[in-house]
């Protein structure tokens, strides 16, 4: 493998892990605050690829304005959805959680089936990130991808600032170490649920809308990023953003090198990974913190 | 009344035959194998308190040892394809067990599934298993008198298989080894204080319900005579879950009225002649939300039904 191979193999293992990054991200504080097991943020992630697809004819070249209105219709969206379904679901046996969203996965796959159908689509990206930059003598690299990647890395520092910085960061880190202190200590825990609830649903949402260029829209896009980020939210630590960035990483890395390498095994070796880690570490990377 | 229920199935199951269409018999056949799979699964989830996300593995396992070591062209030895099905699922199970109960709660979840995916991606990805289309089985095992594929035979090995699966777990749960599981399910320290070695227990309940699950599989590879890596997707660790909690944890009746309520709910939904063609199509969306309204009306379970009933 020359240098210009391996440089396009390690941005797209970032690019990768990044875009992981913001659906686990989500994933880690719903599950690390609300202590809800969400099997329908696949789903999440499904719907804003399907919204990219729905709305970029509207927007046109205003590709960022698209993200942008995007990203306000799917927090919307689990807000109402949180009202709806999840804020009954706290209380409750992790089982029933499980059986919960298991079933919301079934409903959002076939509500989607009504409203766009079962076809394969295509998302293009604008004129102003289709183009290729040339790396070495015979590789290039597709603009988007770079921007791909620009947009997580904005986003996981506006991820950051918010969480360490605000008051609003300070409750969701409280929260993630100890629920019951924070309840008890008086904050609206129902507004923070939702608001945690409605961000990552967004973040993952988001996510989608920014892969929808690079990879299809297809039925059942959101199972297998599903079970990635679970993966990922556990070598992370669940409720550690710290945590769930690093491990993502792992995953964008060990998922395409394991691709060059061993192509036939390929599907192996992130769990491969998720095993080990968990045998050495029966706790994730982090289990301490946020 | 209750304890009666288990017996009034039996008698109605051996008695079926007789009135039975070949429709309704082989769905009474899939949903006693899935209930076999199920009552697996409550051994770890009902019984020990360990929920696994990767149970679908041992059942796949099992399907696919029973395809690849039946001869191409000629009946296989029912009784040797069923003690390797089993004993390769029992022996995965060592395997992931040995390692996983190292974990717990939320993070013992998603250990079993990656190694689930594990096995699931050596079939999907590589040719052992003839990829993602899978592989038949030509001709169906046979022992001694009994033929796999004479539908009668078969029904009646099912339902025999399902009768030493329940007794077999109904006298678990009333054993030494039983109660030390329940100990487990609700205080694991405290067991471990009172000198159980806790791990050691718990190995042996993964075991068990591996290679119930192997049994389970090699029941549905002679059933639809057709594997493929779908069997052990998450997908289908998923339903399993959702069958028990559906039917009530803790109960193994719940069990078994879990995977019949699954199977059936799912069969009313997709059939055009009940709901219209066009719900038909879309019966995960009917389906979807009868589970959703179950969640909020039975906490416990279809097997909570009764009481429920009984308050008002």
């Amino acid at each position: 493998m020359d240098f210009a191979t391996f440089l396009v193999q390690c941005l797209n293992a970032v690019q990768y892990g990044l875009l992981l990054f913001l659906v686990a991200s989500g994933l880690t504080l719903i599950f690390g605050i609300m202590g809800v097991i969400n099997l329908a943020h696949g789903s999440f992630y499904m719907l804003g690829a399907y919204l990219a697809f729905s709305i970029a004819p509207l927007f046109g070249q205003q590709f960022l304005l698209m993200l942008l209105a995007g990203l306000l219709l799917s927090a919307l969206f689990g807000y109402v959805l949180e009202w709806a379904f999840y804020s009954y679901l706290y209380e409750r046996d992790h089982l029933q959680q499980v059986l919960m969203t298991y079933a919301l996965i079934l409903v959002f796959e076939e509500a989607r089936s009504l409203l766009v159908g079962n076809d394969v689509h295509g998302v293009k990206p604008p004129d102003w990130l289709a183009g290729t930059i040339p790396l070495g003598e015979l590789m290039t690299y597709p603009v988007y991808r770079l921007f791909a990647s620009a947009a997580c890395i904005v986003l996981a520092i506006g991820l950051y600032l918010v969480v360490n910085k605000t008051r609003l960061g300070m409750m969701i880190r409280a929260g993630a170490s100890n629920r019951d202190m924070v309840r008890g200590l008086g904050v609206d825990i129902t507004r923070l649920y939702r608001i945690v609830f409605a961000g990552g649903v967004a973040l993952a949402a988001l996510a989608g809308m920014i892969a929808a260029p690079m990879s299809s829209v297809y039925p059942g896009m959101g199972g297998h990023v599903l079970i990635i980020s679970f993966v990922v939210v556990v070598i992370g630590g669940i409720g550690s953003i710290t945590g769930a960035l690093v491990a993502s990483l792992l995953v964008g890395f060990v998922d395409t090198f394991g691709k060059v390498f061993f192509a036939e095994l390929s599907g192996i070796g992130v769990y491969l990974l998720m095993a080990v880690i968990l045998v050495w570490r029966p706790e994730g990377l982090m289990r301490r913190g946020y | 009344m209750q304890r009666a229920l288990p017996w009034i199935a039996l008698v109605l199951l051996l008695a079926a035959p007789a009135v039975l269409t070949p429709y309704t018999y082989d769905l009474l056949v899939k949903i006693m194998v899935l209930a076999i799979f199920a009552l697996s699964l409550e051994m770890l989830v009902g019984m020990t308190g360990l929920v696994s996300l990767g149970h679908a593995a041992f059942f796949g396992l099992g399907a696919y040892t029973t395809v690849l070591l039946s001869p191409e062209y000629d009946p296989g030895h029912a009784a040797l394809l069923l003690v390797a099905a089993v004993g390769a699922a029992a022996l995965y199970a060592l395997f992931v067990g040995a390692l996983s109960l190292r974990t717990k709660g939320v993070y013992f979840i998603m250990v079993t599934l990656a190694f689930a995916q594990m096995a699931y991606f050596v079939f999907h990805d590589t040719k052992v298993g003839g990829g993602t289309d899978g592989i038949y089985l030509n001709v169906r095992p046979v022992a001694g008198a009994f033929d796999a594929g004479n539908k009668t035979h078969l029904y009646y090995g099912v339902t025999a298989a399902l009768v030493f699966t329940y007794g077999l777990l109904a006298l678990i749960r009333r054993s030494r080894f039983g109660h030390a599981l329940a100990g487990i399910r609700v205080n694991e320290q405290r067991m471990r204080a009172a000198g159980f070695a806790t791990y050691a227990y718990k190995l042996a309940a993964f075991v068990i319900a591996g290679a119930l699950a192997g049994l389970a599989g090699f029941l549905l590879a002679v059933k639809d005579g057709f594997v493929n890596p779908e069997l052990l997707s998450w997908h289908e660790s998923g339903a399993v879950l959702l069958m028990i909690i559906l039917g009530g944890i803790g109960h193994l009746r719940g069990a078994v009225i879990g995977a019949a309520a699954f199977v059936l709910l799912k069969e009313f939904y997709a059939t055009p002649a009940f709901v219209g063609a066009f719900l038909a199509e879309h019966w995960q969306l009917t389906l979807g939300f009868t589970i959703i309204a179950f969640v909020a009306l039975l906490p416990k379970g279809l097997i909570g039904l009764p009481d429920r009933l009984r308050k008002r």
